[in-house]
This record gives C-alpha cells, sequence and structure tokens, in this order.
C-alpha cells in the first residue's frame, strides 16, 4: 500500500500534472487529424522522454496515447472520418447525431464514455494484470485467424444496410489488402514489377481516402456543410449533465462494452479497431431498438468509445506483466522503458514499484483530464466545423488530409492512392456499399492471413496440419461464437419467412 | 508536414531545445549547410527507429544543423531504398539508414525491389545485433545438442519463430538446418514485437531472433546460442555456435549511407560524427544486447561480399 501512496504523491506533483495535461491535448489534436497515427506520436516525441527521468517519460507517453485514442472521436462524429482506426464505429451513430445538430451532445457522451473506459482499463491493469496477461499469451496463429474470421463475420451484421452489400464491401478489403509484399512468404503481389508498390496500401491511407473523400464530395453535391442541423432545427446545447445522464443510465451497456473492450485489448495485436466493433455490435444486438443503431443511437456510440479506450491501458496488461507489446503505441512504450534499462514483467512491480504504479495511475488522471481538455476541445472544434461555411471547409480538410496522409509514410504515391480510393469510395458509397466495411477487411484479411499460414506451418509435422486450426479449446470457443453470431443474423428471418406464411393461413 | 506535427508537438518541441540547448557549429566549414534528410526505411517504435531518435540529437549539436528524422516505411525497406537511389541528391544532406542482411537479400530474392546492394555509398555500419537461438524457460530442450537431436529424430516437429521471410532471422535458420543437417519448421511473423508472445504462449518451440530480444526477456527464456564470434557481455552463460561445433555467425547490422557519388570527404566526416556519438549510444544500447561498431570503406563492402556468399545461395533458389 506504501508503495501506491508513494506512487500517487510522485504524479500528483505540480510539474507531473502539467505533463498530463500537455500530452492529453497535444495527443487529442494529433488523433484528431486523421493520417497522424498513436505510434507515430509516441515516436515523435521519443528524444523528448530521454531528457526527462523514466517516471515522467512514461507519464507523458501515456498522457498522449490516452489522448490520441479519444481525439480520433472528434472527426469521427464531426466529418464522419474517424482519426485512428479505433473510431470506425464512432461514425456510426456519433455522425448521425451530428447531422440531427446534436454535435455536442455527442461529443459529450463520447468524452465521459472515453473517460469510464480509460479508468475501467486503469483498474483492471492495477487489479488483474497477471491472469489477463497469461489469458492474452494463448491467442497464438490460430486463435488469431478466428478472431479475424469472427470479425469479418461481424462485417455482414454492421452499421444499417445489407448483409450482402456489407460483405461485398468487406471483400474489396481484403483484395486491397494482398498488395504489396505479403507478410508471410516475401513474394510481391500485384504490384505490376512496379517498385513503389511494393509498401502496398497502408491501412491508415485506405482509411483516410475511404472516409474522408467521399464526406467531402457529399458536401460540394449538397452544396452546404453536411453539419448543418435540417432546417427548423435548434442545435441542441451544451449539457455536460445531460450527456453523464445518458451515459450512465446505461450501465450494462457501459459494463458490456468495457468488459469486451479489455479481453480483446490484452490480445496482442487485434488492435482498437476490433474492440469497438465488436463492443458496438454486441450493444446493437442487446439493444431493445437495434433498429434505431446507425442513425444516431447514443447507445452505440457509448459502446464504441468507452471499449476503445479501455484498450489504451488495456493492452499495457501484457506489457507490463511479460514485456509483450499488445499494439503497436505500446512497442514504443516497450523500447522507451528498456533504454531506461527497465525490464518489463512482473518482477518490474517488486523492483520497480513506485514507478509502475505510478505509470499506472498516470493513465487514471489522464482519462479523468479527458473532462476538461476533451470538453473545452470539443466545443472549440465542433463551432469551427460548424460555422465555417462548406467552401472553405472541404478545402481546408483536403489539404489536412493530404497532408497528414503524406506524412504517414513520406510517400507521394500514399497521396494519390488516397484519391483514388476516395473516388471509388464515394461510388461505391452511392451503391450502398460503406467505407467501414472495406477498410475492415483490409485490416482483418491480414491478420487471418498471418494467423492461417502461421499455424499451417506449425503443423507441418503432422499428417493434415489444417487440424492445427481445430485443436485448441480456444480456438473452439471463438469457432462457437462464430456460429452463434451466423445462427442469430440468419436464423431469425428465415424463421419469420416461414411464420409468415403458416400466419396467413 | 513536419511544420504541422511541429505546431501539433509545440510544446514538446520547445522543451527539446531548451533540454539539449543551441548546438553550436563543430567546425566552421562548406558541409552541412542546410538540415540533414535522415531517412528511416520502418515503422516507428522499432530499433531502427529508436536508434535514429537518440542518435538525433546528438547528430545536431556534433553537425550543427538541424537533423529530420523521416519514416519511409514499406516493403521491408525497399520502398524508401528505392526512391532514395534514384532520387536522393548525392551532396551528403541526404542519408538513409541502411540494414544487413535486407539490402544484400532483397536484391537477389525480388526481381522488382527496385534498388541494388552496391547502389550506395556506406557511410558506417554502427551497430550489430548477433543472432540468438531461444526457447522458453520451461522448454525441454536444456541445450543446443538437446534441440539438434531432437529435431534429427523428428523431422519437421521443431518450430523455429523469427522476424520476415527471407530475412536475416529466417537465413540463419537455413544456414543452422544445414550445417546441423536437420529439418525444423521456420514459422515467420511481422517484425519482432510479435515473437515474445509467441514464445511465452508456446506457439513455437524456438525463435531464431536478435541478441536484443535475449536480453529483453531476460529469465522467462533460455538462450541456447549466440551467433557471435565470442560471447557477450550482457549474456556471459550462453555459449556461441562455433562453440558447439556450428560456424554460424551473423545477425543484423544497422548502418547509414549517402547517395553514391557522394563526395568521398562528406562520407568520411558523416563516419566520424557516427562513430563519435557511438560512444553515448553505447552507454544506453550496449548493456540492450548491441554491440557498437565502425565499420567503413573497404571494410563495409568486404561485409557485403561476406554476406553475399553466406546467404545467397538460400536466396537464389527462389
Amino acid at each position: 500500500m506504501d508503495v501506491f501512496l508513494e506512487a500517487a504523491q510522485s504524479i500528483l506533483a505540480p510539474h507531473m500534472l502539467l505533463l498530463v495535461f500537455l500530452g492529453v491535448t497535444a495527443g487529442l489534436f494529433v488523433g484528431a487529424l486523421p493520417g497522424l497515427t498513436a505510434t507515430m506520436a509516441l515516436a515523435l516525441m521519443l528524444p523528448f522522454t530521454f531528457t526527462l527521468d523514466a517516471l515522467e517519460g512514461l507519464v507523458a507517453l501515456g498522457a498522449v496515447y490516452m489522448g490520441t485514442i479519444y481525439g480520433g472521436a472528434f472527426t469521427a462524429i464531426l466529418i464522419n472520418t474517424p482519426g485512428t482506426p479505433s473510431s470506425i464505429a464512432t461514425t456510426f451513430d456519433g455522425h448521425p447525431m451530428a447531422k440531427q445538430g446534436r454535435g455536442l451532445e455527442a461529443i459529450s457522451i463520447a468524452t465521459i464514455a472515453s473517460v469510464v473506459g480509460g479508468l475501467v482499463g486503469v483498474a483492471f491493469l492495477l487489479l488483474a494484470a497477471p491472469p489477463l496477461a497469461k489469458l492474452a499469451i494463448r491467442f497464438g496463429p490460430a486463435e488469431m485467424f478466428w478472431v479475424a474470421i469472427l470479425g469479418l463475420t461481424l462485417i455482414g451484421t454492421l452499421a444499417s444496410g445489407s448483409v450482402l452489400k456489407g460483405l461485398l464491401g468487406g471483400a474489396i478489403g481484403l483484395l486491397i489488402g494482398t498488395i504489396g509484399i505479403s507478410p508471410i512468404g516475401g513474394e510481391s503481389r500485384f504490384t505490376l514489377g512496379w517498385p513503389p508498390l511494393q509498401g502496398g496500401v497502408s491501412l491508415i491511407v485506405a482509411l483516410i481516402g475511404l472516409f474522408v473523400i467521399p464526406e467531402l464530395l457529399d458536401m460540394i453535391r449538397r452544396g452546404r456543410a453536411a453539419l448543418a442541423p435540417p432546417l427548423g432545427v435548434t442545435p441542441s446545447r451544451f449539457n455536460f449533465g445531460s450527456a453523464a445522464r445518458t451515459v450512465f443510465s446505461q450501465p450494462v451497456n457501459l459494463i458490456r462494452s468495457c468488459g469486451i473492450g479489455q479481453i480483446i485489448a490484452v490480445i496482442p495485436g487485434a488492435g482498437g479497431s476490433i474492440t469497438s466493433l465488436v463492443a458496438y455490435n454486441e450493444a446493437k444486438r442487446a439493444s431493445k431498438s437495434p433498429e434505431t443503431f446507425g442513425k444516431g443511437n447514443p447507445e452505440g456510440l457509448v459502446a464504441s468509445e468507452s471499449s476503445n479506450n479501455v484498450m489504451v491501458a488495456g493492452s499495457m496488461v501484457p506489457l507490463l506483466a511479460l514485456g509483450i507489446p499488445g499494439a503497436p503505441p505500446d512497442a514504443v512504450i516497450l523500447g522507451v522503458m528498456l533504454l531506461h534499462g527497465l525490464r518489463p514483467g512482473l518482477a518490474l512491480f517488486t523492483e520497480s514499484g513506485v514507478l509502475a504504479n505510478g505509470f499506472i495511475l498516470s493513465m487514471g488522471l489522464a482519462a479523468l483530464m479527458l473532462i476538461p481538455v476533451g470538453l473545452l476541445g470539443g466545443q472549440l472544434i465542433y463551432r469551427i466545423v460548424l460555422r465555417t461555411p462548406y467552401y472553405f471547409l472541404v478545402p481546408t480538410i483536403l489539404v489536412i488530409t493530404m497532408l497528414g496522409t503524406y506524412a504517414l509514410r513520406n510517400n507521394l504515391l500514399d497521396v494519390a492512392i488516397m484519391l483514388g480510393l476516395g473516388v471509388a469510395g464515394f461510388m461505391l458509397r452511392g451503391l450502398g456499399i460503406g467505407a467501414a466495411p472495406i477498410v475492415l477487411g483490409l485490416i482483418l484479411g491480414t491478420i487471418a492471413e498471418q494467423g492461417y499460414v502461421q499455424t499451417i506451418l506449425g503443423g507441418m509435422a503432422l499428417p493434415v496440419p489444417q487440424v492445427r486450426l481445430f485443436i485448441n479449446p480456444l480456438s473452439q470457443i471463438i469457432i462457437g461464437l462464430i456460429l452463434a453470431v451466423l445462427l442469430w443474423s440468419f436464423v431469425p428471418p428465415l424463421l419469420r419467412r416461414w411464420r409468415k406464411p403458416r400466419g396467413g393461413e | 508536414m513536419f511544420a504541422l506535427v511541429r505546431t501539433v508537438a509545440l510544446p514538446m518541441g520547445m522543451a527539446i531545445s531548451a533540454a539539449f540547448g543551441m548546438a553550436a557549429p563543430a567546425v566552421a566549414q562548406d558541409f552541412p549547410t542546410r538540415a540533414i534528410e535522415y531517412i528511416i526505411p520502418f515503422n516507428p517504435g522499432g530499433e531502427s527507429d529508436v536508434t535514429a531518435r537518440l542518435q538525433e540529437p546528438l547528430l545536431k549539436e556534433a553537425l550543427g544543423v538541424d537533423v529530420n528524422v523521416r519514416h519511409q516505411p514499406g516493403g521491408g525497406g525497399a520502398v524508401a531504398w528505392s526512391e532514395f537511389q534514384s532520387n536522393a541528391e548525392a551532396d551528403g544532406h541526404e542519408i538513409i539508414g541502411i540494414n544487413l542482411p535486407h539490402i544484400v537479400g532483397q536484391p537477389i530474392q525480388r526481381a522488382d525491389a527496385g534498388y541494388s546492394t552496391e547502389g550506395f555509398d556506406i557511410i558506417t555500419w554502427f551497430h550489430f545485433t548477433p543472432h540468438v537461438l531461444i526457447v522458453p524457460a520451461s522448454s525441454p530442450f536444456q541445450t543446443l545438442d538437446d534441440l539438434v537431436s531432437f529435431a534429427t529424430e523428428n523431422p519437421q516437429a521443431v518450430t523455429m519463430g523469427g522476424s520476415g521471410t527471407f530475412s536475416g532471422n529466417h537465413l540463419e535458420t537455413l544456414r543452422f538446418e544445414e550445417l546441423a543437417e536437420v529439418d525444423v519448421t521456420y514459422i515467420p511473423f511481422t517484425g519482432t514485437g510479435p515473437l515474445p508472445a509467441a514464445i511465452l504462449g508456446g506457439h513455437v518451440g524456438s525463435v531464431m531472433s536478435n541478441s536484443t530480444l535475449g536480453v529483453q526477456m531476460g529469465d522467462q527464456v533460455r538462450v541456447l546460442a549466440v551467433a557471435a564470434d565470442e560471447r557477450l557481455e550482457v549474456l556471459p552463460d550462453v555459449p556461441t555456435f562455433k562453440e558447439q561445433g556450428y560456424d554460424i555467425v551473423g545477425g543484423t547490422f544497422r548502418g547509414v549511407a549517402a547517395p553514391k557519388g557522394t563526395p568521398a570527404d562528406r562520407v568520411t566526416m558523416l563516419a566520424d560524427v557516427f562513430t563519435e556519438i557511438n560512444e553515448t549510444l553505447g552507454e544506453r544500447q550496449i548493456p540492450m544486447g548491441f554491440q557498437m561498431t565502425d565499420i567503413r570503406g573497404d571494410d563495409a563492402v568486404a561485409l557485403l561480399d561476406r554476406l553475399k556468399t553466406q546467404y545467397g545461395p538460400y536466396l537464389e533458389g527462389n
């Protein structure tokens, strides 16, 4: 207990509070700019952290990380563009809310849900790191393959629209994901012999292109800002109390989303996009009014934002307990720890208890800091987006987007790919195929391919290597979940069809 | 773009300049006259990136100009290397991180890698992480001999994880298979990041990786052999492959290169600076399992030739 008190004392020092404040603020803006990822923000901060002691450096990194994941929600809500892949599911209900003039309400709800998620993640990290870490490492190649298949299954049932179009979008994403050097095997695929294509289509480039550009083209087509509320509707005013009531009136949704967030967060390599997707899907399934999802239901927003912010502290479970980075930004944090001569692992808690606990507590502090920083920053950004006429807004967003895309890999080809995908995405949207299934297909296809090939290779000594996909109990549980999702989405409609004629007799 | 990042990270940027002070030029001269562009062909957060981030403030101080570290990941480094060879200006202000055996392996293995191994003026190879063969602490294999005898009796049953295909880890595994006359199953992962989970979760039986991973994972694992000429200071109890009868010395070399045709005195000057800052770098990195090196000029070219002979046969068949 002394260690906790000492840790709490050290992070409540004024300069620590300032670090957390600056970190969250900087992270928020990075997260709100499409193309600037949490990993890149942390990497840029590396030299800065060496001027600090180990705890200060980690506190600053944790705060930026928390701010970045949260900042992605702003653009998701206001311009239908997830700032980071973790907020894809935030666009589903957040943006429709903004379109109905409830943008500030959506931002407040997202903020409070993020804070809850952030704090839950910290609590799990403090109290349950060792058993969760044990669960995490049981996810091997076979399990990851099935997790990806589970995600692909969910695409069909996502948001609104038809299952078929969702799956079609997912398939397009899978194909885009195959361009470049194959992750396993190292062959060039679909590069047309042209060296620059070896890098493939980066996930973030596809994310920006498919989400932002169609939105901008849509604004131009309609000749007015996407956010302008329908005539006769007054935009809702900022009301923290009512937003908090909205969030806390759904305790089941919060607990379920945070639980899902925590479990998926500890699986190394699964990432925030799957987390919020699964939480969103479960919220929709459990809801009394699933048909309002995708049309501005705050429940969906709460599910997505609480679950993806659990991930920040949640993905540190395998990092701090075992030295396994659960997500790309964690790799940077691991690097900083190693450079300070700290070796992550349970020994860290006994040998450097103040540091380990101080770092964890500071993430809780960063989560709380989202309330003032997020609500003020959110109001500011909302006002800017709302009051800027579309003929200024469109070119501004376009330029920021192009810069962000270029910055990602310092590659002009990426900008061209982004714009090309954007125009294609605009046309696909006209056909009813949304951006989310395509981007998720791109993410999940890569995970599935790796898992499949690694599993088969691992079974080379068996007569039928494919058996390895099915023998682990954990794989069987995930396969069970997949079957449950499939049954849930296909059986009720069939039942209805079967009952109808009988009822008519 | 960097202007944008700088604005975003303004508080940090100010702190950085405050911490390192205003850098004074080392010597008054005609080089460098503007900021140095230092390209890293890999993702942020990897060992190459972390090293460059450590070098950045030290280089800035020694050279007296700004040093901009830029990422250009893709194709295992090939995207940046091919663009650098076709576009970079050969005046010493544009430099790029290079890795071995990557720049030897890719042009042999891929017809469209887009660059050639010889197309750089190598400044210096500044550090080296030898390969190590790692098993989980719970593994039945206590020694390299245990693993070899089990693998001899059970072809393909021993799985060996590593980063990438036809990468250093993979090529070393192929060489080990040939010299030990065994048939193991190599399982590639995307980078070194996923390897700890693969070892601890029992998803692979062993891992061929870099010394840094062996040091980092401590007593969670057992390192059976290290592919260096001599034992490492940080892993004093781990025997070399040579001690155990296999002539395997290899690993990842990291260095920095200028475009072909850069004035020789500028290349030498940059090599001197990188070597000088290696001392400060070593204080942090040697305990992590790095070996600091300064391999330049003819020696750097000889190193390329050695690796070509060493690994070429495994690559050409593919």
